[in-house]
């Protein structure tokens, strides 16, 4: 056995590879000692891993990208050898911003342009009637939240700087928020949309599936000077990471999964409610209604774990677009270099496949290619970046 | 701001009491206009009200990464930096955030005068941790004591033992278990109920 590991996360389902990973003992048998310690905030996170109090983390994609690049924080590269989740989140809306959409809206509700159009005419027409503008809650200036929100409403021309509010709120006080009034809409991961739905306060609008169809999410992030210091530990990591994320994926295994994750010390919250997550199976209106999604949330299948290099420069791209750093060549070599599928490959002694990884399926733009993020960001309209 | 003007502190923490020993600590220490902040709903207008130049918040509270987004889009006030952003003095920093507490200055603050102030801040949070330590512990003393009296009784009732028996009863089934002999007498406690 080596030494324990330290890792930390916020408890939400996309942590559930690492927990299940932990307390159904596959990193035991990978001769790993791991204390999972559960965290309040990203930045609390960010910092302990950066400083050394954690060996690895449960960390939103974009941090992990903004921490290698300096941005917003101290300059620490990190390195990403598994994928802890692909999509997993949704858009929910107050019941009087989903009646405002609904009555704006002209085709396919699940369609995001379709909403985003509609959501176009109903910040219309609260500025002309001079209500407050809408208010949107998102988890972190690094998140994939804050970027597929603005991905979904810049489409219809929804300036998200300047239409609208964005705002950071704890993923644990999303559903207050939204109850009192504070926020109109949200979006985050499971199991929050879920709550605020059964607590008759929220709609589903959107899967973030249904606006890109192949996201990146969360990873296992480590100081890439760690992993280079410990290749060993970080190969038996990834193995157990792989086993636990197989468990979670085979149905049979789901109902004991979701009561590993619903534990106090873990996710704590109802079994059943992860579960749903887990199956793509969710509650969208508070009426009942259910809809189901072959891609809410992957932990495991499709190759969900193995890092795919194009969602860091993706991500990039999005950090370009909405000004919180400039293009550059080096730039998007540093992100691209965080995700490690040499890492995830050598872990499980295989060759990379040879079929490419899933594309993200934008539903607005053209498609993505991390050699030209310029062409790709001039073909947007909306967007606060410098040429 | 000038250099002798007494910067102006903001306390973000939901916990009245370490609140209060903070500012007692930096007060004590000359520093003048400090501004406690409990409520998290609306926590970014309230700093843009007072605008400070340090910011000190409690490492379990979630806001922490709301206080991150002013580094984002920061018109309405100074830009705030993270402490984390000056690695110059890692120790301390390592100190901070094992004690559980996270600052953020203005930038232009002049770097000397941050780390009495932090450096007060890690000792008082510490000093808070074990007052809180002990007052844990001397509440779980009490109640094993009740707990073990309860039992106690129901052995010495069920069983026909004395009250000195009963517990040595308690306690060599603790040692054998190597359980708290609290964690015996709950059980049995628990039992019992059941039993009923």
């Amino acid at each position: 056995m080596t030494a324990p590991l330290r890792i930390g996360f916020i408890p939400l389902v996309d942590a559930a590879a690492l927990i299940v990973a932990v307390d159904k003992g596959f990193a035991a048998a990978e001769g790993l000692e791991v204390e999972l310690v559960r965290e309040v905030s990203w930045s609390n996170v960010r910092d302990k891993l950066n400083i050394g109090l954690f060996d690895a983390a449960h960390l939103l994609a974009p941090v992990a990208i903004a921490s290698s690049l300096g941005l917003g924080h101290v300059k620490v590269p990190i390195a990403a050898p598994f994928n802890l989740g692909i999509n997993g989140n949704a858009i929910t809306v107050s019941p009087a911003l989903h009646a405002a959409l609904m009555e704006e809206t002209d085709g396919d509700r699940f369609d995001p342009l379709v909403t985003a159009k509609a959501l176009a005419r109903v910040v219309a027409k609260r500025r002309k009637a001079g209500a407050d503008p809408l208010t949107f809650g998102m988890t972190f200036p690094f998140s994939t939240h804050n970027y597929q929100l603005r991905f979904w409403m810049a489409a219809a021309g929804v300036d998200p700087d300047e239409d609208v509010r964005l705002v950071v709120l704890p993923p644990p006080y999303m559903v207050d928020s939204l109850a009192n009034g504070h926020v109109d809409a949200f979006c985050v991961g499971a199991p929050w949309n879920s709550i605020a739905v059964d607590l008759g306060i929220g709609h589903i609008l959107h899967f973030v599936s249904d606006i890109l169809a192949h996201a990146a999410e969360k990873v296992l992030a480590l100081r890439q000077v760690w992993a280079d210091k410990n290749p060993d530990v970080v190969a038996s990591l990834v193995r157990a990471a792989v086993k636990a994320a197989e468990f979670i994926e085979d149905p049979e295994n789901r109902t004991e999964a979701a009561r590993i994750l619903a534990q106090p010390d873990r996710i704590g919250v109802d079994a059943e409610v992860i579960q749903r997550t887990l199956t793509g199976r969710l509650k969208i209106s508070p009426d009942g209604i259910f809809r189901e999604s072959g891609s809410y949330l992957l932990v495991g299948r499709e190759e969900a774990g193995r890092p795919d290099p194009v969602q860091a420069a993706w991500l990039y791209a999005q950090m370009v677009r909405w000004g919180q750093t400039t293009l550059t060549p080096d730039g998007v070599k540093t992100a691209m270099a965080v995700f490690r599928p040499d890492l995830y490959d050598g872990a499980l002694g295989r060759r990379p496949p040879t079929q490419a990884p899933a594309a993200f399926g934008a539903f607005a733009g053209p498609a993505f290619d991390p050699a030209n993020i310029r062409g790709h960001l001039e073909a947007f309209e909306v967007g606060r970046w410098k040429a | 701001m000038s250099a002798e003007q007494s910067p102006k502190i903001v306390i973000v923490d939901e916990s009245p009491i370490r609140a209060a020993i903070l500012e007692e600590g930096l007060r004590e220490a000359g520093f003048t206009q400090i501004v406690h902040i409990s409520e998290m709903q609306s926590l970014l207008a309230r700093i843009y009200a007072v605008d400070p130049d340090i910011i000190l918040i409690d490492l379990e509270n979630p806001s922490r990464d709301v206080l991150e987004a002013m580094f984002q889009v920061s018109r309405a006030v100074r830009r705030p930096i993270a402490m984390f952003v000056d690695q110059s003095d890692s120790s301390s920093i390592q100190a901070s955030v094992e004690a559980g507490v996270s600052a953020y200055i203005v930038d232009g603050l002049r770097k000397e005068r941050i780390k009495p102030i932090l450096d007060l801040c890690v000792s008082r949070f510490n000093a808070f941790a074990k007052l809180q330590e002990e007052l844990e512990r001397t509440k779980s003393q009490l109640e094993d004591r009740k707990v073990i009296e309860k039992a106690k009784g129901i052995l010495m009732k069920v069983k026909g033992l004395t009250e000195d028996e009963a517990y040595v009863l308690l306690r060599s089934t603790a040692m054998r278990e190597k359980k708290k002999i609290g964690e015996i007498a709950q059980s049995i406690i628990t039992a019992s109920e059941m039993l009923k």
